[in-house]
């Protein structure tokens, strides 16, 4: 269990060099991973996403399909690992509870009036209750980021630790949306208010806004995580999400993630890749590691 | 002082732009002399994987175009040509052509882009059927483009080889990635800033060059690839033919001289189509006991 803090007790951030960010980024995505190390990494990623379909059109149908895909992602390939969790609005919980729980796939549902976040507590509260209720092993919470901005760091740290505390047993993401926050000194100070009113994962993006988890951005949370972890020696998780699509950049990810914080964090209780069509990529990915044949979008399943 | 002469550096062209390879590798290309005229781009698999991604990325556009709009296309690749007429000609007079038949050979393909430009609009017409049954159906068949075609260009002719080998698949909906002829690749780049200037959009076609002893296998391997166009002198074709069975591409290895003017037709655009048969049930029309 996570300690309580209050407000006044996160400490003040650092400001951010962006410059210097972006350079150590640079290095990151330099690294070549080659054979039995980009075939570890690339089943690692898979174990390590969350499976998302979050849109008004989304149907008990398109849900169904993506559960059964989480459980079976390319079964002309034996050995594969399944996902780490599908992630899905909360009137689809109880749905996709039905499907994956059997399979060891957790199931996470947005929440606090997704993917605005402009809406008053209470509506917040019956919004994650519901989910809970409904089964949901993870709840992604979006922050009020019109609050932030205008400075009510206090509101938004208020607001986390409530919805906290509604989450029992799931684990609590807390979807910063930091294509909205605008600058990186913003994304830190966010990272740190969110870890110390309780956040279980802290998460780049809902999806819906661009830009959204580009590397400089995680870099920069992964540094307040480390920075947590050294003050307090508890772990906190990480999930990028939004614009992950292909092997490599997944890759690059975990490259950064070892090098900033360790491999502890390297499995999905601690990292998590929140994509739509990042599966596949790997997938193909894998398939043409082994065959050394450059693979077709035709012989997969549609996201 | 003797002037240090400036020697171009030919770059590949992928997704509408001109990269140079990935593996930052080039070799030179020599006239008769041994003389050597020009950089060239040394492809790695990786630049055909690149290519292959942006063939597939622009086809499904280029198809959905009108037919006749296509034409209009190909008929600008013409005159963007006969534009830079002379560039072409001194190209192919460094890879050993004389002056004579270095004009003839941008006078002839030129005709040929024209040739096809023309086909774009006409030949589902003239090859598509409307096929008997025995029972109250409609029923016909009708041409639609493959997909992404790998071609990989006649060793012996810069230009019109080239030309001869691209215009029907693009003529048909097809994008390509195309491996140019090793020993005489400047036209093919060439080729490349007119397709650029003219109004073909970016990714439709892609020219790669380099050895194909190494550009073979990743091209013909490559399951988001639907058909391979090659030259029968090309030592790999048993190879490319092996290498295809596995996501079932058609090859195609032309044994024409396509030199000569003959060598054209609306058999090299339906080699890369796949037909598509459609039934429609009909009722009996005016009280006859047949119709269509």
């Amino acid at each position: 269990m996570t300690a309580k803090y209050r407000f006044n007790e996160v400490p003040p951030s650092p400001s951010i060099d962006k410059v210097g960010v972006e350079e150590r980024v640079a290095r990151f995505q330099s690294r070549s991973i080659k054979t039995t190390a980009k075939m570890q990494g690339l089943k690692m990623a898979l174990s390590m996403i969350d499976l998302t379909t979050l849109e008004g059109k989304d149907t008990e149908g398109k849900v169904k399909q993506m559960c059964f895909k989480a459980a079976h992602l390319h079964n002309g390939h034996p050995g594969l690992p399944v996902v780490a969790a599908v992630c899905v609005y909360p009137s689809m919980v109880g749905l996709a509870k039905s499907i994956v729980g059997k399979y060891g796939i957790k199931v996470a549902s947005v929440s606090t009036a997704f993917p605005s976040g402009q809406a008053p507590l209470d509506v917040k509260i019956a919004d994650t209750k519901y989910a809970v209720e409904n089964g949901a092993d993870e709840i992604d919470m979006v922050i009020s980021r019109g609050k932030f901005l205008a400075g009510e760091h206090a509101f938004v740290f208020d607001e986390i630790a409530a919805i906290k505390e509604l989450c029992g047993s799931a684990r609590l993401k807390v979807i910063l949306e930091t294509g909205e926050l605008t600058t990186l000194d913003n994304v830190r100070r966010a990272s740190d208010i969110a870890i110390y009113a309780g956040a279980d994962f802290i998460k780049t993006s809902t999806g819906k806004i661009q830009p959204a988890a580009t590397l400089q951005v995680t870099y920069t949370m992964l540094q307040a995580i480390r920075d947590y972890y050294d003050e307090t020696g508890k772990m906190v998780g990480m999930k990028p999400a939004g614009g992950i699509s292909n092997a490599k950049l997944a890759l690059h990810n975990l490259v950064m993630v070892k090098e900033v914080l360790g491999e502890e964090w390297l499995t999905n209780k601690w990292f998590r890749f929140g994509a739509s069509s990042l599966a596949n990529d790997v997938l193909m990915q894998i398939l043409k590691t082994e065959s050394g044949i450059y693979q077709s979008a035709d012989y997969f399943t549609l996201d | 002082m003797k002037r240090v002469e400036v020697l171009k550096t030919y770059k590949l062209y992928i997704d509408g732009k001109f990269p140079r390879t990935e593996s930052g590798r080039f070799y030179k290309v020599l006239n008769k002399a041994k003389e050597p005229i020009a950089n060239v781009c040394l492809s790695s698999r990786k630049d055909v994987r690149n290519a292959v991604q942006s063939a597939r990325k622009a086809q499904g556009s280029w198809q959905e175009r009108t037919a006749f709009n296509r034409g209009q296309v190909l008929y600008r690749i013409a005159e963007m040509l006969e534009g830079r007429r002379a560039q072409f000609v001194e190209e192919l007079m460094l890879e050993n052509s004389t002056k004579k038949e270095a004009q003839m050979e941008v006078d002839n393909s030129i005709d040929r882009i024209v040739y096809y430009a023309g086909w774009c609009d006409k030949f589902n017409q003239v090859a598509s059927s409307v096929n008997p049954v025995s029972s109250s159906h409609f029923n016909f068949s009708s041409y639609e483009p493959m997909g992404v075609i790998g071609i990989m260009a006649v060793q012996s002719s810069g230009l019109l080889g080239l030309v001869s080998m691209l215009m029907p698949v693009i003529a048909g909906g097809n994008s390509c990635v195309i491996i140019a002829s090793e020993d005489k690749p400047l036209c093919a780049v060439t080729l490349a800033e007119v397709l650029n200037s003219s109004d073909v959009p970016g990714g439709v076609v892609n020219i790669l060059t380099g050895h194909i002893d190494e550009l073979w296998s990743p091209l013909s391997s490559h399951m988001d690839v639907n058909g391979i166009s090659l030259d029968v002198r090309n030592k790999y074709v048993t190879k490319v033919q092996l290498a295809s069975v596995d996501n079932l591409k058609r090859v195609r290895a032309y044994s024409n001289d396509f030199s000569l003017m003959q060598e054209q037709g609306i058999q090299f655009i339906t080699d890369f189509q796949e037909l598509k048969t459609t039934w429609h049930p009909i009722e009996k029309i005016g009280g006859a006991s047949n119709s269509y």
